[in-house]
């Protein structure tokens, strides 16, 4: 089978989940018609028509709340945020609507808020944002973040069918720069599950996303220039957390290096570590480390992002002084 | 523009239509029965919240208390305009509306009470509850995100062809927030089967509609949003009727969105707690002497619809009955159990596991963890300790 990039395999996804359940629709700013800026959803107004692929006003709190109403009503929609940066003029409805349905009311809300997301494509500020941390600090959003194109669809699958909000974080990065063959059939990944991309004995490095790849390089570098044996988990859902895949690569290797390309403070890195600590401290063989974003907002000139951003470089650094330690 | 005191806000004693559309008077088709009803609804709000207050000085009611005291015809008359299969989303002044729509006393009381078997088992306060079942949705407190969430539920009804219309109502206060804005505006381009009732009570919180708008009628919006709209007196629970009949009929036949303005005053403050010192002197009396919706009503169903005190006294009569019985129940529900609070986040997971150091616990404290001097500096303990 073929290979197909990131960025098709979540297209396919959806094809494939508004082909089976026509209560699956898509709504967002410039999606119909012009396919969405990414073009991810290039094609589907084409097969499914306007009804079930609307382009709507510039209003993220209006689409968010839509689809919100709905999804009690039985539907199963998929919000476009142009790019997730935007996804702060949703906030509210996000946090104190959706997220508290299903608690406080019994009212179900299952919906996807998927975008672009992410940097090193000098996008500055407004394009380039990782927004995550703040929505896995809310009880009742699910939250994944897929690295691979294989991850992206199985993902996107599983979130459409779950029956709680999903925010679906897409890296723009690796749209089409990263391809996998698609797994054959009804090809779904389970939401909360982690998945280990590359073995390793020595020292653990728990990433999600982009830098999933610059970890994969570094682990390379190491093994090559140091003799080290990297484990990579690619944490993919980031709530649920999957505490099992956290705790057993932690006391695996005991020594523990978190990369998010997110800003640093409160950053989820800071919860995995807190999570370690509480139950394999006595595993450790080091204190856990993290290579993050600078906590600056993102900057648009190629010097000034490569130098907030985390890099390959970075990791390795950071892996040489943690087995070192 | 003024400043200090403002000009007293005066009772409207006729609601003039805005628009040529408000012609007809669906409310003429109404039976004898279904104007009783109308009664014995506004009747049962007024009751249901006095009892309340009751009980929030027992100290029954564990949150806040919020009235509607002068606008049941507001709340009662709207939602009388929509069919069972409908869905309405209420605001915390629309006591009324859910009642017509099928919540219960029973229910409202064991809310208030934050009881176990409350619709919400106690996880929510007061009436922020609602039943998709029974045709309404329960309510947050940031405001304006209702009208999103309807555009989206009406959405729905339109994509699937139902023969159903969502009415959504907003305050004049939160017509100032962008998902006012927002949702009115996907659902006017959109065409969705939906009714945006803005109930202006003249206050938000303490803030009157001149701090809220420039616009001196909340009803010139529609124009903006390329939909009809119509005002009416709030206070008249026909005209009410009628307005939003009218709204209704016009979602119904896929005319899209229409915005009603219902002109209304509300009498107490943002909630139990708050003394209205805000208001103008004289202005409360002079709307419950001259413009309460409950007197206004029962002279018109005397003057000219020949109904007789008997058949008020024992709208009254039942309605005390089916308060004193509701609240007997409710105070007999207990408390919920407290790992009930750890259920329900997600569809899967199902719970959530109690912290480590809650480990098996089946409640967070023995007592309410309040002892003296919590919030208080005590001068002379101190100083013997």
């Amino acid at each position: 089978m073929a290979e197909i990039t990131y960025l098709e395999a979540i297209r396919e996804a959806l094809f494939e989940e508004m082909e089976r359940d026509t209560n699956v629709f898509c709504l967002g700013e410039d999606i119909g018609q012009y396919g969405g800026a990414f073009k991810v959803t290039d094609g589907l107004l084409d097969r499914f028509g306007e009804a079930r692929v609307i382009d709507t006003p510039i209003s993220e709190t209006g689409i968010v709340g839509a689809a919100a109403g709905a999804a009690h009503m039985g539907m199963r929609p998929i919000v476009e945020m142009q790019f997730i940066d935007f996804i702060a003029s949703a906030y509210d409805m996000l946090t104190n609507y959706v997220a508290t349905a299903r608690y406080r009311a019994f009212l179900p809300c299952p919906m996807v808020v998927r975008g672009p997301s992410g940097g090193y494509v000098r996008g500055g500020p407004f394009h380039s944002q990782n927004p995550e941390a703040g929505f896995i600090h809310t009880p009742g959003l699910k939250v994944v973040y897929p690295s691979t194109a294989q991850d992206a669809k199985g993902l996107m699958k599983a979130a459409v069918r779950d029956d709680d909000c999903v925010l679906f974080f897409e890296h723009k990065y690796l749209y089409r720069r990263i391809k996998g063959e698609m797994p054959a059939g009804d090809h779904v990944v389970p939401i909360g599950k982690a998945r280990t991309a590359r073995e390793g004995k020595d020292l653990s490095i728990i990433t999600y996303a982009a830098t999933v790849w610059k970890a994969l390089e570094a682990a390379e570098t190491l093994e090559k220039e140091d003799g080290l044996s990297v484990e990579i988990v690619d944490l993919r859902s980031l709530a649920p957390l999957d505490d099992e895949a956290i705790q057993a690569t932690a006391r695996k290797t005991n020594r523990v290096l978190v990369v998010h390309e997110d800003t640093r403070t409160g950053g989820i890195a800071g919860e995995i570590t807190a999570r370690i600590n509480e139950t394999s401290f006595a595993w450790l063989d080091a204190p856990v480390l993290r290579v993050t974003a600078h906590d600056v907002p993102l900057p648009y000139a190629p010097q000034l992002e490569d130098f907030v951003l985390p890099q390959t470089a970075d990791i390795v650094r950071a892996a040489r002084t943690l087995a070192a330690y | 523009m003024p400043t200090g005191r403002r000009t007293p806000r005066r009772p409207a004693t006729s609601g003039p239509a805005t628009t040529a559309r408000g012609s007809d008077t669906p409310s003429a088709a109404l039976s004898a029965e279904q104007r009783l009803e109308l009664y014995y609804w506004m009747r049962l709000t007024r009751t249901l919240e006095e009892r309340l207050v009751a009980l929030y000085r027992q100290t029954k009611v564990v949150g806040g208390l919020f009235r509607s005291l002068g606008q049941e015809a507001d709340a009662v008359g709207s939602a009388f305009a929509l069919e069972r299969r409908d869905v309405l989303s209420p605001l915390i002044r629309n006591l009324g509306s859910m009642l017509v729509k099928g919540a219960t006393p029973v229910e409202i009381l064991r809310q208030y009470m934050a009881k176990g078997d409350s619709p919400t088992r106690g996880r929510e306060l007061n009436i922020h509850f609602g039943d998709t079942e029974r045709g309404f949705i329960g309510q947050i407190s940031p405001l304006g995100d209702m009208v999103p969430v309807m555009a989206g539920v009406t959405l729905s009804f339109k994509m699937r062809g139902e023969d159903r219309v969502g009415l959504v109502y907003i305050g004049d206060g939160a017509t100032s927030t962008g998902a006012f804005h927002e949702g009115i505006n996907f659902a006017a381009v959109q065409r969705c089967p939906l009714v945006v009732v803005v109930e202006n009570n003249g206050y938000a919180y303490s803030t009157p509609t001149s701090k809220q708008t420039a616009a001196t009628r909340f009803v010139d919006k529609a124009i903006g949003y390329g939909i009809p709209g119509e005002r009416a007196d709030g206070n008249d629970v026909l005209a009410v009727y009628d307005v939003t009949r009218r709204a209704v009929d016009r979602a119904r036949r896929g005319d899209g969105v229409s915005l009603v303005e219902l002109m209304t005053y509300r009498r107490k403050g943002h909630a139990e707690h708050d003394n209205q010192s805000y208001v103008p002197d004289g202005e409360i009396e002079r709307w419950e002497r001259e413009n309460d919706p409950i007197t206004r009503y029962i002279a018109r169903l005397r003057d000219e619809f020949d109904v007789a005190d008997d058949d008020i006294s024992s709208i009254d009569e039942r309605v005390r009955r089916e308060v004193d019985e509701a609240t007997d129940v409710a105070e007999r529900s207990g408390p919920p159990t407290a790992l009930d609070g750890l259920i329900g986040i997600y569809a899967k997971p199902p719970a959530e596991k109690p912290l480590w150091y809650r480990e098996g616990q089946d409640s967070a404290v023995s007592a309410h963890e309040r002892p003296e001097g919590w919030g208080t500096f005590n001068a002379s303990s101190k100083a013997s300790s």
